[in-house]
């Protein structure tokens, strides 16, 4: 594992996105503990997104989008913040940086990158990744990504991570040195392969089977919500044809005239309010999204444990098979088909110094069985305690998470329904003047 | 001033209608006890239909008369609180309400009640309930369209309903066409020359209408009317009444669109509000895998149905009562076209009698007739009746569309409040346990403090 870059200052983190009503509903205390020592000495922020054009892999033209992350010491009491150390990153090294983690850290949680692509988009949103506004979500996306990472007890720690976010050349060379291509191609093996465990621990189970049900209803909520944006997007745009016809209607009323041409106006403005309620919106469905991916992440561990459990059992089974071998080698009674028992009884017995020579290979290799059974126990072992220790870090997560953007989500509603309210009651006095 | 009040039949409590006598009967006659025609300034005028006949209501059709009686009615208590007129009479109130439904071998219909509180002397006695039928209505309006040419009359719902495509006896229809109903018989009950009208009173009052006689002698009155006035064809329509023409016909254009958006606004309404129930259950089967999210999921669900019930009750409102109100309007606007082209009829008739009198006089130095006199007297009077009914329905338009938006308005208000304060209680309710936790783990959010 990385070791930890030691500084002295104290950790103070920039919040870029936190909205008036999100503060205005917080009550949490700003004196508590910080988490990591990384998150304790750093700022991280990704800052900016640019347009590139370069040539890919295979020698074409391409646009691409890259991200400007930005590092800073904390800042020290009564200093001036420090200019920050920056670099560039592109989707695809966030992509490499993911899967590195992924494979390093098989009983980790690794949290999710945004989307690569939109999903889930109603009928005015934009499906294309260059739109200013993916861009825009993506960033903040990214850095969720990097702040989840640093802020992990023990992925914050790793010194690939470190280098992501200070070395913007030699990064890349630096992670294919680890080797962990060769355990990525395995792992992805290994989680397609087919195999059956015979003794599940009944605790992954439930916890694949919840992963799997949350991933269904909150593919279903973001689906659904799509739709509803859709048809409240019709609603809002329907009442701006009052605005016509009022005016055109006012100009052949005296009195009334006026009452009808303000209604009017505010007609308009109802019908234009929907397209700031609806992007205020996406911001929820992002948070719904993360959430959709972690189960990706919860999935992929309790298949390693399978893998792992699988493999012991198949060492345990193995070294029992050998052990009734040497047994039935030792007491000449054969219980167990081998060519070697069949071809002894058919051309007539082996003899004793061969016999000797088999019983100690055998030896050897129960040794070694046993060395085999052990490890694979104490992976297992370690591997379990280390992957519910996360599991239970991220229950604890997702249900703050959640909970925090059910309440800004109450609150951008609230917020909805108090113009539309603003608006009608303006209308109402404008008819009242009629 | 020598005016007496006018006065309506004397007996018009139980009497069948087929003994008041038609328009067309004993036409120069006064009827007892003596409804008064006269108007100030002794000049003996008779007012009547456009064949010449006077029309037999006693109550007067004169502009002037109309004028005078307005004036007399300044000394009676009126009722500060009707919006629509602030000089007119108060002492008929009418309403139109408790539907029922009746089935007979022959047919299925529905009834009203039809309650009325007077104190005019016209009216033998102070109360009367009676059950009316749409038919009955519809009697009345033709009735009251015949013998008040002149004047503008109030619409009524739609007749004919396309059976299987509305259902004649479902609730909201019922209610709708009540309420239309219940407004029509106000409108006639507040115009101060229609709410004398003798088939009015009959229709308030009367056990049983008979009607059959009236029909018959309907058709005859519609043929002569015919007869008489198609000959003559307009020139020129005077400018204030083209101004009322192209004022109706720009009208009848901005209510009929926004008739359709108002359509359509439910119609996208309905949409949203089938997505929205689905989208509330998703939270509530999520609540059923989740232990401490279990209830903010639940009442996130609450809250989306909550949300579901207030949009509902707006959308139903808005049926009920914006649309029809709308529809009712753009009949009115036919109505009042009616009354314009009948308008210009008599018109044409004097003008064309007048032009064909002046020949004759410079042919051989006839005198011009009297019936030329009472042409364009007949035309002047309906000049006048219309323009006061202009007015009228100018003032109660401005009235009914001011409530009717407002109440729209009102609405969508009420809609958002109660919205709001579904989510505010959850926020309560959410924000609560927040406090409780004490867990080192951190959220998102506190993570970016």
């Amino acid at each position: 594992m990385a070791d930890s870059v030691s500084r002295e200052e104290v950790a103070v983190i920039s919040n870029t996105d936190i909205t008036s009503t999100e503060s205005e509903n917080n009550i949490i205390n700003t004196m508590v503990e910080r988490g990591t020592a990384l998150l304790r000495k750093l700022e991280i922020n990704v800052a900016e997104a640019e347009k590139r054009t370069g040539k890919n892999t295979v020698n074409m033209q391409e646009t691409y989008t890259v991200y400007l992350i930005e590092i800073r010491p904390a800042e020290t009491e009564g200093g001036t913040p420090a200019a920050p150390d920056t670099l560039w990153r592109r989707y695809s090294e966030f992509e490499l940086l993911r899967t590195y983690l992924l494979v390093t850290y098989p009983y980790i949680i690794i949290p999710p990158l945004p989307e690569k692509r939109a999903e889930f988009v109603w009928h005015k949103l934009s499906a294309d990744n260059l739109d200013p506004d993916f861009v825009e979500r993506r960033r903040v996306g990214l850095e969720n990504f990097l702040l989840r990472v640093a802020s992990h007890p023990v992925l914050s720690n790793d010194k690939i991570f470190f280098l992501f976010l200070t070395e913007e050349k030699g990064w890349r060379d630096a992670v294919l040195e680890t080797g962990f291509q060769d355990k990525a191609d395995s792992r992805l093996k290994s989680l397609s392969a087919m195999f059956r465990v015979k003794n599940p621990d009944k605790r992954f189970t439930a916890l694949k089977q919840y992963s799997d049900e949350l991933n269904s209803v909150i593919s279903q909520l973001l689906r659904i919500r799509a739709r509803v944006a859709d048809r409240l997007y019709g609603v809002y745009k329907v009442h701006g044809n009052y605005g016509r016809v009022f005016s055109e209607w006012s100009a052949i009323e005296k009195e009334m005239g006026d009452g009808l041409q303000s209604a009017g106006h505010h007609m308009d403005t109802y019908a234009a309010s929907i397209d700031d309620i609806l992007e205020e919106e996406e911001h929820f469905a992002d948070q719904l999204k993360e959430y959709l991916f972690y189960t990706d992440a919860v999935r992929s561990v309790c298949r390693k444990h399978e893998l792992i459990q699988y493999e012991l059992e198949m060492a345990a089974q193995d070294l029992a098979q050998k052990k009734q071998q040497k047994e039935e080698l030792a007491t000449g009674t054969v219980r167990i088909f081998s060519l070697k028992g069949m071809t002894s009884k058919l051309f007539g017995q082996e003899s004793p110094e061969q016999k000797e020579s088999r019983l100690a290979a055998l030896e050897q290799s129960i040794q070694e069985g046993e060395e085999t059974v052990k490890e694979k126990n104490t992976e297992c072992q370690e591997f379990v305690r280390a992957a519910w220790d996360d599991i239970e870090h991220f229950k604890e997560q997702k249900d703050k998470d959640l909970r925090e953007a059910l309440i800004s989500y109450a609150i951008m509603q609230i917020s909805m329904c108090k113009k539309g309210i603003q608006v009608w009651s303006n209308a109402k006095e404008c008819f009242s003047k009629m | 001033m020598s005016i007496s009040a006018p006065r309506g039949l004397a007996s018009s409590g139980q009497k069948p209608i087929t003994e008041i006598l038609h328009p067309l009967s004993a036409a120069e006659e006064p009827l007892s006890p003596g409804p008064d025609v006269t108007v100030s300034g002794g000049r003996d005028k008779e007012v009547g239909l456009t064949n010449g006949t006077p029309v037999e209501t006693p109550s007067p059709a004169s502009a002037s008369v109309l004028f005078n009686r307005l004036q007399l009615d300044d000394d009676l208590d009126s009722d500060g609180r009707d919006p629509y007129a602030d000089t007119e009479t108060h002492d008929l109130f009418v309403t139109v309400d408790d539907p029922k439904k009746h089935v007979s071998t022959m047919e299925t219909y529905i009834t009203y009640r039809v309650s009325t509180k007077t104190t005019r002397i016209e009216f033998d006695l102070p109360d009367y309930s009676v059950r009316r039928r749409y038919q009955d209505f519809d009697w009345l309006r033709t009735k009251l369209e015949d013998s008040q040419p002149t004047h503008l009359i109030p619409p009524l719902p739609e007749k004919f309903v396309m059976k299987g495509v509305v259902d004649r006896f479902s609730e909201e229809f019922v209610e709708t066409r009540m309420k239309a109903l219940d407004k029509f018989l106000k409108r006639v009950a507040d115009h101060p020359v229609l709410s004398f009208n003798p088939h009015l009173n009959a229709f308030l009052s009367a056990k049983d209408l008979n009607k059959r006689q009236g029909l018959a002698l309907l058709s005859k009155v519609g043929e002569s009317v015919k007869n008489v006035a198609g000959g003559y064809k307009l020139r020129v329509r005077p400018p204030e009444f083209c101004a009322m023409g192209e004022y109706l016909d720009t009208f009848n254009q901005k209510l009929g669109t926004i008739d359709r958006i108002a359509q359509r606004i439910l119609k996208e309404q309905s949409e949203y509000l089938t997505e929205l129930r689905e989208y509330g259950t998703v939270y509530a089967s999520w609540a059923g895998s989740e232990e401490e999210l279990q209830r903010p999921l639940e009442g996130v669900a609450g809250c989306v149905t909550t949300c579901c019930g207030a949009l509902e009750d707006m959308s139903e409102n808005m049926g009920q009562d914006f649309l029809p109100v709308l529809r009712e309007y753009i009949l009115y606007i036919e109505s009042m076209k009616n009354v314009l082209r009948k308008r210009d009829q008599s018109q044409a008739e004097y003008e064309g009698r007048l032009e064909a009198a002046v020949l004759r006089k410079q042919e051989d130095r006839t005198p011009i007739p009297a019936e030329v006199e009472k042409c364009q007297d007949k035309m002047e009077c309906f000049n006048a009746d219309l323009k006061a009914d202009w007015e009228r329905w100018q003032s109660n338009k401005r009235q009914d569309f001011k409530q009717l938006l407002t109440g729209m308005a009102d609405k969508n208000v009420t809609h958002y409040e109660k919205c709001q304060a579904a989510w505010e209680s959850l926020i309560t309710l959410l924000q609560d346990k927040q406090t409780e936790d004490k867990t080192s783990c951190k959220s998102l959010w506190e993570i970016r403090q």
